[in-house]
């Protein structure tokens, strides 16, 4: 720039008119513009090469170590039977009809007692985290609660319900309920206090701002305790079934793997410790991964991750 | 006659009233005083910005003045009801939609549910974002979340609309879009704006009266009234002038704290 030109800039009237409205509009339109990201989705092909083939690579070499060690005897074949014996055990299971069954058995109690441990987690984890006399009181023990093993209440369940369903759902709930409830009280914690300040400045006070502000400032942190909760009632579900087994109870899988076990099956107890993963990582996978996808992405929080 | 007319006039011609206010925080033995007898009135249709630097309890003002906090002596009247207020971050629920905030903030007001959408729509084409009442907040860049957030304080229909410092966080030329926006929606209504800041411009480029607040404590050190014509340039020589005037004000009184 030269120095007349610098000079012609200066004398110009500082003053000068204001833009007009429909200018303002075209600016800030022109700065919303520039300012705005738009998002792309992961093409198909990265999601398969960056989420899906990794576990797959991690599965084969296991049953490729697994295999080698078989074939060198490392142990009695009926001690540590092959990848193949293991299939096949689950495929005469599948034969035999039994399989769904006993997984229906299992899954049902566990959907049965996670959705008990909700109605009576939730309500608490709000107490602790809302009421402070309440979180003084039993906070501590709530969190303590989540350190104890899940069997270490079978014991107890049995001396007062017997081999029952009650047993069964009894350490179910005391295994599920402090985490479900720690969740919503981390939950709780982690709301942004602004959040707070601006629903009461809208006038959401009392119930209507736990309902319209803070429950769902929550949510993020509620989700995450849910599926820890669920993988708690799968945890302690088949601490139960395998030591509190009774044929009056129904055949589920941790019943089985304790069958399998007195009559001496490895590949069987293999294949029902194959399918207690399986159903697991399942229920997390179809359902609890999907939810807290959905509830990060609404909110902005897993566009950062990529 | 003059003394019948005094009578007949409304005793509170005023959206906001302070009287003496003092807020202090802790103990009474060891209290920290951080608002020290302000008596303020902010006219119907006023916009009045306080400016101070850091420690002049700016915001605790108007948290005061929002209800969020009760002063430990003095009065506060706000006659026409809650008054709205607007954060320097935007506090936009990100579980919601832009049209949605807007929505939540009719629902709270009693709004019945028929009339929220197209109300929030209205409300949207006031700022200029007609076409966003679907995007989730985190699609917004910082100067639109800022005009979603006036919206939904807006929505609450108050009488009085309390700022604080809601353009701080955003780049020089959105800020300056947003100034020009925010005069023009408040020519168009019959808002009174008590607007929070510590940019001496700002406060000079938006203002009809400017009230500087001295630190620790905060007490109102001096007044401008700011007679500039409407709309204004934050560059223009009129803005810088004052500016400067009130700049000096102010190193003034942040100077006094040396010696202490």
């Amino acid at each position: 720039m030269s120095s007349t030109e610098l000079t012609s800039t200066a004398l110009e009237p500082a003053e000068t008119t204001a833009d007009s409205s429909s200018d303002v509009s075209d600016i800030s339109a022109g700065l919303d513009a520039l300012e705005t990201q738009t998002v792309e989705r992961t093409p198909l092909v990265r999601v398969f090469t960056g989420k899906v083939l990794p576990p797959l690579i991690a599965i084969a070499l296991v049953l490729v170590v697994w295999q080698l060690a078989y074939s060198a005897h490392l142990k009695r074949p009926d001690l540590l039977p092959s990848p193949l014996d293991v299939w096949n055990s689950l495929h005469d299971q599948w034969l035999q009809g039994t399989i769904l069954s006993v997984i229906w058995t299992s899954l049902s109690r566990g959907v049965l007692g996670f959705l008990i441990s909700v109605l009576i987690g939730t309500p608490i984890g709000l107490l602790v985290a809302r009421v402070k006399p309440v979180r003084a009181a039993i906070g501590p023990i709530l969190s303590g609660l989540q350190s104890i093993p899940s069997v270490a209440w079978v014991p107890a369940a049995v001396i007062w319900f017997g081999l029952s369903n009650a047993t069964i759902y009894a350490v179910v709930l005391l295994g599920a309920v402090p985490s479900i409830a720690n969740g919503l009280v981390a939950g709780v914690d982690q709301v942004q206090p602004i959040y707070l300040r601006a629903g009461r400045t809208l006038g959401a006070t009392g119930l209507r701002g736990v309902r319209h502000v803070l429950l769902p400032a929550a949510l993020p942190g509620y989700v995450a305790g849910l599926k820890q909760g669920w993988a708690f009632s799968w945890r302690s579900l088949m601490a139960a079934e395998l030591i509190a087994s009774s044929p009056a109870l129904g055949l589920g899988l941790g019943a089985q793997l304790e069958f399998s076990r007195e009559n001496l099956d490895m590949p069987g107890v293999l294949a029902t410790i194959i399918l207690i993963l399986l159903v697991g990582i399942g229920i997390e996978l179809l359902i609890f991964n999907p939810i807290e996808r959905r509830v990060l992405r609404s909110r902005g929080l897993l566009t950062a991750r990529r | 006659m003059t003394a019948l007319l005094t009578e007949a006039t409304p005793v509170v011609d005023t959206a906001v009233r302070l009287d003496h206010v003092t807020k202090s925080f802790g103990r009474s033995s060891a209290a920290h005083v951080v608002l020290d007898d302000i008596s303020l009135n902010v006219a119907p249709g006023e916009f009045v910005c306080l400016l101070g630097a850091s420690g002049c309890g700016k915001s605790t003002l108007l948290n005061l003045v929002a209800g969020l906090d009760q002063p430990t002596s003095g009065s506060i009247e706000v006659p026409g009801g809650r008054a709205a207020l607007m954060f320097q971050e935007h506090a936009l629920f990100p579980w919601l939609t832009a049209g949605q905030n807007i929505e939540l903030a009719l629902r709270l007001r009693g709004v019945p549910r028929g009339e929220r959408r197209a109300e929030a729509q209205r409300l949207l084409e006031l700022v200029r974002l007609g076409g966003a009442h679907g995007k989730r907040v985190h699609e917004l860049s910082g100067g639109m979340r800022q005009r979603v957030a006036m919206a939904r304080a807006l929505a609450q229909d108050a009488k009085v609309l309390l700022m604080d410092e809601p353009f701080a966080a955003l780049d020089a030329i959105t800020r300056d879009v947003l100034h020009e926006e925010l005069i023009q929606i408040w020519n168009e209504t019959e808002l009174s704006v008590l607007f929070v800041t510590h940019n001496v411009r700002e406060a000079v480029r938006l203002a009809q009266r400017v009230v500087l607040l001295s630190s620790r404590p905060g007490r109102i050190a001096q007044e401008w009234a700011i007679d500039l014509p409407q709309p204004r340039r934050i560059e223009s020589a009129g803005v810088a002038d004052l500016a400067v005037e009130i700049t000096d004000k102010l190193r003034g009184e942040i100077r006094r704290h040396v010696q202490h």
